[in-house]
This record gives structure tokens, C-alpha cells and sequence, in this order.
């Protein structure tokens, strides 16, 4: 399963002197949901576009299934793009717009006629083949789209921000029912997204982008979970970042002053030292709001509230004015459950559910590193 | 409410005005001239009763008809022409830079800020014997003796041509505009080539723009009377030069008359099947 279907390397790209990707390197494998995650202008639909053949690297090679295709031409490339505004030929009908890279590809009348039945059944349009595309509404556009790119069966699925433009709830709709095509067509798929909340939901992999270069690659949990730097932590989920400082180092453990609480954590992948500050990252699910009589955690008070349906959002505000996210589940025993602004409470967390990050401008070290720096020390 | 019946007497000035404008100077002239056509020809009056159809059997006199046949067959290639230039200047223009697409359009307009007669002498001076062109092909040693350019079928296309190519152009920019860069790209995504690409989805999103164009080209270039007068000599003759002559050389109003109805309605034609074209297309065009 885990044969890779598509790698590039040494990725460079400049745009008026601006780098947009930086000697990436990623490789796909065949059959998995990639998702490609970053803020506007981190060069991840660059990336894609480099992918489908629409914009060719600087620098650096786009190998698909072990044959170079850097400078291949798009219409030779066996992958199809579902594009971010569809994209869609307005004078040709549903059926046409379908059939169109089956009637490049010269196949026969009755082949096509089939294949593009099967594909608008697959998105559920059968009924919509003769309308035009200005007669559909957004989201039977997208499945057009969508079903436009796959009938050519291509060894992997581009897609470029094709969520982004519908509302809400049809977005919700509409990630369901990418999985199930995808899951049911065993295609790999390229998925490009600002929204962490739909990248998370998706993915096998993410592929967290900043400033061209990739922050992390892993899975959604990995990447809420075990977040690689600050802006990774930052950009997918809310975090809270409490400052802490390294009391005592020992193997596999250390202790961490934080807001004057000596928490004794598991010892970190990076280099620690005694007195180093790092941050202690929690998320807001993570967190418990204790009784304002309780023993352990901090002291603060409620300052805002947020129903949120199934949690009840809150933040909550320190002695020393810094500010505390704390999302918790309803609980069924405590029908009242809830706070009012200026409740006074206490702030913990459970032991092993922090974790840790060096501060910014320390990158995490690699072993060998790691290796290097305990020898210079020695 | 309020606000809707104080709109009311400016509404009702408005439509007056428009209804009036259409009626008095569209309707009541063009009745006019339907009027005209089917009057008979008098020396001293110019038109007088009784009402008959000669005017329009006088058309199909071969010698008119060659002379509508010679003119269409002018004015389609002076179409022809502005298409192959305007179609690929309006694709480059839509592909430039925003700022200096705007610079552009701006130096195709300007022209028309001199008046087109001036224009046409200027063509004249260009193409004459002894005039600007054949100084420098014969400077150049292209040619050893002038070529006789001027009063020719082709100084006729060529001044057409240079009066009516920003009526081509202008309504292709604004369809090249709308065509989508993604729209190509996915094309090519799907497996077309260039000229696939172009045949399947340039040409027919870019038809209407075309279209528009072919109107505004093709009747006027049927009815610029003042550029065979200049450039053509007396063998190169448009309809707008027969209807001329008949009102103001031929005395012979209700033939000119009905040589303008059936210009007019030619162009009617033309229209409507602009419009069924773009019914065709689907509202959105691009």
C-alpha cells in the first residue's frame, strides 16, 4: 500500500524575484488523502499546480511512478484537476463537460457514453446531464467538476480549494462525500485547503506549508497532537501556550515551573537545559476548570462564555492578566453544569496531555544534531 | 411608498423623453423612408403618389445587383480581415498587464477623435503614385516603378479596414476578458492540446465577441460611402455610394430609399441571428 506514486524533489520556484517554494521535497504515496495546509501565499497551490503541470519548478524534479515528468505538458500527465472555481466549459452541457477528456482521449461513442453516466451517477447528477453549468447551483457545479476530473481515471486527483466557495454546511456535505469517492475509487487525492478544521477531518497525511518550505508532514493527530513548531501548533486548532521554565532535568523526565506550578513532564524530543524556558502547550479540550476551593492548579476568573451546542467554550483570566481557552464537554451528571462571568475557578490540566515546544528560534533538533551539540558540550 | 410616488413625475419625464426620442426621431424618420420607397420618382417634387413597388424591382437589376454583390463582397473582406487582425490583437490585449491594457484600448480610440474623412485623405496621401508607400518601396528598390495602389478594390478594403478594426476589436476584448485562464488549463488538464483547446473552448466562448464584431464591421463597411469616393475610383462603388447618388446625384429618392430598407434589413437579420446565437451559448457567455 505504501507505494509511492508521485515525489518531488529539491522544489524551487520564484515569482518576480519572490521565492514561493523553497528545495521542497515530498513524496505521495499511491492510494493516500494528502492534504496540502497553509495560510494564502505559502505556495500550496503552486505546489499543486506544479503537480497537474500548469507551472514548471525552478529547480528540482516531479518524478510520477518512477518516470521524470518535471517538464511534461499537462494534457500528457495522468493526473486530472478539480479547480477551485470549477472551472467548468459554460457553452457545453453536464454531459459534454464530462465527456470532454474522454473525446481527447478519441475513445469510442458508446465507451464514453457509458463512462459518463457511471460518473454522473457517482456524484448523483444522472438527472442533470443536458442542463448547462449556469443552471446548476454551486454545489451540483463542484460535483460536475468533480466528476469531469475523475471519469478519465487518473492515477491521482488535484484538487484545488473545491470547497471553498460553498456555504457552510454544503462544505460539511461535501467532505463526507469526497472520502466515500475516494475510499471508492482507490484514487489518490491531492487536497489543498486553508481550513485546518477540513484538512484534519480528511486527511491520511498533512502537509502543514509556511513561506514555501513544509512545517510538518504527518497524520491529522500528529500534527494536532505532537504539533512540530509554534506555527504548526498555531495554525491548526487553538492552543494555549503557557510559558515554562526547566527546574531539573533527568533521564526521561523533567520538571517545569509554570505560573508557579512544578508540573513533572516527560522529557521532550529537543535538547533541554536546566533554566530553559519553553512552551508548555495545551489544548483547549485539554484543560480542566476546577472548583475555586480546589488544591490543585491555577487561580483565575471566568471573563467570557460560549455555548457551543455540545461544549461549552470559556476563557478564562489568570492573576498575572494572561488568558486561558477551556473547552469542555457537557457533562450528564451536572445538568447546571455552566459558569458566569467573574466565577472565580482554579486552571489544570491532566499529567501527559501537554506538550512541549522549544521557543521559536530553537528548531527542533534532529538526533544527529542533537548527537553533535551533547559532544560540543562534553 | 413615499419615496415611490415622489419618483413618480421624474419616471414619468424620463419615460416621455425616451418614448418621445424613439418615436420621433427612429420610428417617424425611418416610416419616412419606408414612405419614400414605395412613392414614385418626380423631378420637381421628388416623390409623388401613386404608391408601387418599382423602386424595389428596380434592385434586381442586374446592374444594381452587381454592384450589391461587388459591395458585400468588399465589405465581407474587409470583415474577413478585421477578424484575422482583431481576434489575435484582442487575445494579446486581454493577456497584458492590467495598466497597460487600459493605455492600449486609450491609443485605439484616439483615432477616432479625428474626423474619418480627414482620416481616409490621410490613407490617400499614404497610397498614392507618388505618395509615402511607394516613395519607400522604390527607396527601398522593392519595386522599380510606382504600383497603383490608389483607386483600387484593395484601397478600398485597406481603408475600411483602418476605419472599422477597433468595431471588431473592442467587442472581442471584452469576451476575452471573461474567458477564464482555469478554463483553458482545465481543458489542457483533460488531455487537449493547443489547437484542441482552442477549436473546443476559445472559439466558441469568444463566438459571441466575433459576432458582435461581424455586425459592427460588415454594415457600415457596406455603407461608407466617402471611402470609395476617395480610395476607389468609379469601378469600386458600396451601397452606401448607390443610395448617395440617388438622393443627392439621381434625384431618384424612392430607389434610395428602398436600397437603405433593404441594408436595414440586412442588418436586422443579422441581429437576430446574433441573438439566437447567443441564446444558444447560455446566458452567462463565458
Amino acid at each position: 500500500m505504501n507505494r509511492t506514486l508521485l515525489s518531488l524533489s529539491g522544489i524551487s520556484k520564484q515569482f518576480d524575484g519572490k521565492t514561493v517554494l523553497d528545495e521542497l521535497s515530498l513524496t505521495i504515496d499511491d492510494g493516500e488523502f494528502i492534504t496540502l495546509l497553509g495560510p494564502s501565499g505559502c505556495g500550496k497551490t503552486t505546489l499543486l499546480r506544479m503537480m497537474a503541470g500548469f507551472e514548471l519548478p525552478d529547480r528540482g524534479t516531479v518524478t510520477l511512478s518512477g518516470a521524470d515528468i518535471t517538464q511534461t505538458l499537462p494534457e500528457h500527465r495522468p493526473l486530472n484537476t478539480v479547480f477551485q472555481n470549477y472551472a467548468l466549459f459554460s457553452h457545453m452541457s453536464v454531459f459534454d463537460n464530462v465527456a470532454y477528456g474522454l473525446k481527447m482521449e478519441k475513445r469510442p461513442k458508446a465507451e464514453i457514453r457509458e463512462r459518463v453516466e457511471e460518473a454522473l451517477a457517482m456524484v448523483q447528477l444522472e438527472d442533470f446531464a443536458r442542463r448547462k453549468p449556469h443552471q446548476l447551483s454551486g454545489g451540483q457545479q463542484q460535483r460536475v467538476a468533480i466528476a469531469r476530473a475523475v471519469v478519465k481515471r487518473p492515477k491521482m486527483l488535484l484538487l484545488d480549494e473545491p470547497l471553498s466557495a460553498l456555504d457552510y454546511k454544503l462544505r460539511r456535505t461535501m467532505q463526507v462525500e469526497l472520502k466515500r469517492l475516494q475510499r471508492e475509487l482507490g484514487i489518490t487525492f491531492v487536497f489543498v485547503t486553508h481550513d485546518q478544521e477540513e484538512a484534519l477531518s480528511m486527511s491520511d497525511r498533512i502537509v502543514v506549508l509556511k513561506d514555501g518550505h513544509i512545517q510538518q508532514l504527518g497524520t491529522p493527530r500528529e500534527v494536532y497532537e505532537r504539533p512540530a513548531n509554534v506555527f504548526t501548533a498555531r495554525f491548526v486548532g487553538q492552543t494555549n501556550f503557557f510559558p515554562g521554565r526547566v527546574t531539573r532535568v533527568e533521564d526521561g523526565r523533567i520538571s517545569v515551573d509554570v505560573f508557579g506550578l512544578n508540573r513533572e513532564l516527560s522529557k521532550p524530543s529537543f535538547r533541554v537545559v536546566m533554566n530553559q524556558t519553553l512552551h508548555v502547550l495545551l489544548r483547549p479540550e485539554d484543560i480542566r476548570v476546577l472548583a475555586p476551593d480546589d488544591t490543585e492548579g491555577v487561580a483565575g476568573k471566568i471573563v467570557e462564555r460560549n455555548y457551543k451546542g455540545s461544549t461549552l467554550d470559556s476563557v478564562i483570566e489568570l492573576e498575572d492578566g494572561s488568558h486561558v481557552m477551556a473547552s469542555e464537554f457537557f457533562d450528564e451528571d451536572d445538568p447546571t453544569f455552566d459558569y458566569s462571568i467573574g466565577e472565580r475557578v482554579r486552571v489544570s490540566w491532566v499529567d501527559g496531555w501537554e506538550w512541549l515546544l522549544a521557543e521559536e528560534g530553537d528548531e527542533p533538533l534532529t538526533d544527529e544534531e542533537e548527537l553533535a551539540a551533547d559532544d560540543a558540550e562534553h | 411608498m413615499m419615496r415611490s410616488i415622489k419618483q413618480q413625475p421624474f419616471r414619468a419625464v424620463v419615460l416621455v423623453l425616451v418614448w418621445g426620442w424613439l418615436l420621433f426621431l427612429v420610428l417617424a424618420p425611418n416610416m419616412l423612408v419606408v414612405g419614400a420607397s414605395v412613392m414614385t420618382r418626380d423631378p420637381s417634387t421628388f416623390i409623388s403618389l401613386p404608391l408601387n413597388l418599382d423602386a424595389y424591382r428596380q434592385l434586381f437589376n442586374p446592374l444594381y445587383l452587381e454592384v450589391f454583390l461587388h459591395s458585400l463582397y468588399m465589405a465581407a473582406m474587409t470583415t474577413l480581415i478585421c477578424l484575422l487582425i482583431g481576434y489575435p490583437f484582442a487575445w494579446a490585449l486581454s493577456r497584458v498587464e492590467k495598466r497597460r491594457q487600459m493605455l492600449l484600448i486609450f491609443l485605439l480610440i484616439v483615432p477616432f477623435w479625428t474626423n474619418s474623412l480627414v482620416r481616409t485623405y490621410a490613407l490617400k496621401l499614404i497610397l498614392a503614385t507618388n505618395g509615402l508607400l511607394n516613395s519607400a518601396l522604390m527607396s527601398l528598390g522593392v519595386i522599380d516603378e510606382p504600383a497603383q495602389l490608389l483607386y483600387t478594390e484593395g484601397a478600398v478594403i485597406v481603408g475600411l479596414v483602418y476605419l472599422l478594426l477597433p468595431f471588431m476589436i473592442l467587442p472581442l476584448y471584452s469576451v476575452f476578458e471573461d474567458l477564464r485562464q482555469d478554463v483553458l488549463l482545465a481543458s489542457h488538464d483533460l488531455g487537449a492540446g493547443r489547437f484542441a483547446t482552442f477549436k473546443n473552448v476559445v472559439v466558441p466562448l469568444t463566438l459571441p465577441g466575433a459576432l458582435a464584431g461581424v455586425m459592427l464591421v460588415l454594415l457600415p463597411a457596406m455603407g461608407l460611402f466617402f471611402v470609395p469616393d476617395i480610395l476607389g475610383g468609379s469601378r469600386n462603388l458600396l451601397v452606401g455610394n448607390v443610395i448617395k447618388n440617388q438622393f443627392l446625384d439621381a434625384r431618384n429618392w424612392p430607389f434610395g430609399a428602398a436600397a437603405s430598407i433593404v441594408l436595414t434589413l440586412t442588418m436586422a437579420l443579422l441581429m437576430f441571428a446574433h441573438r439566437l446565437s447567443k441564446r444558444r451559448l447560455g446566458e452567462e457567455g463565458a
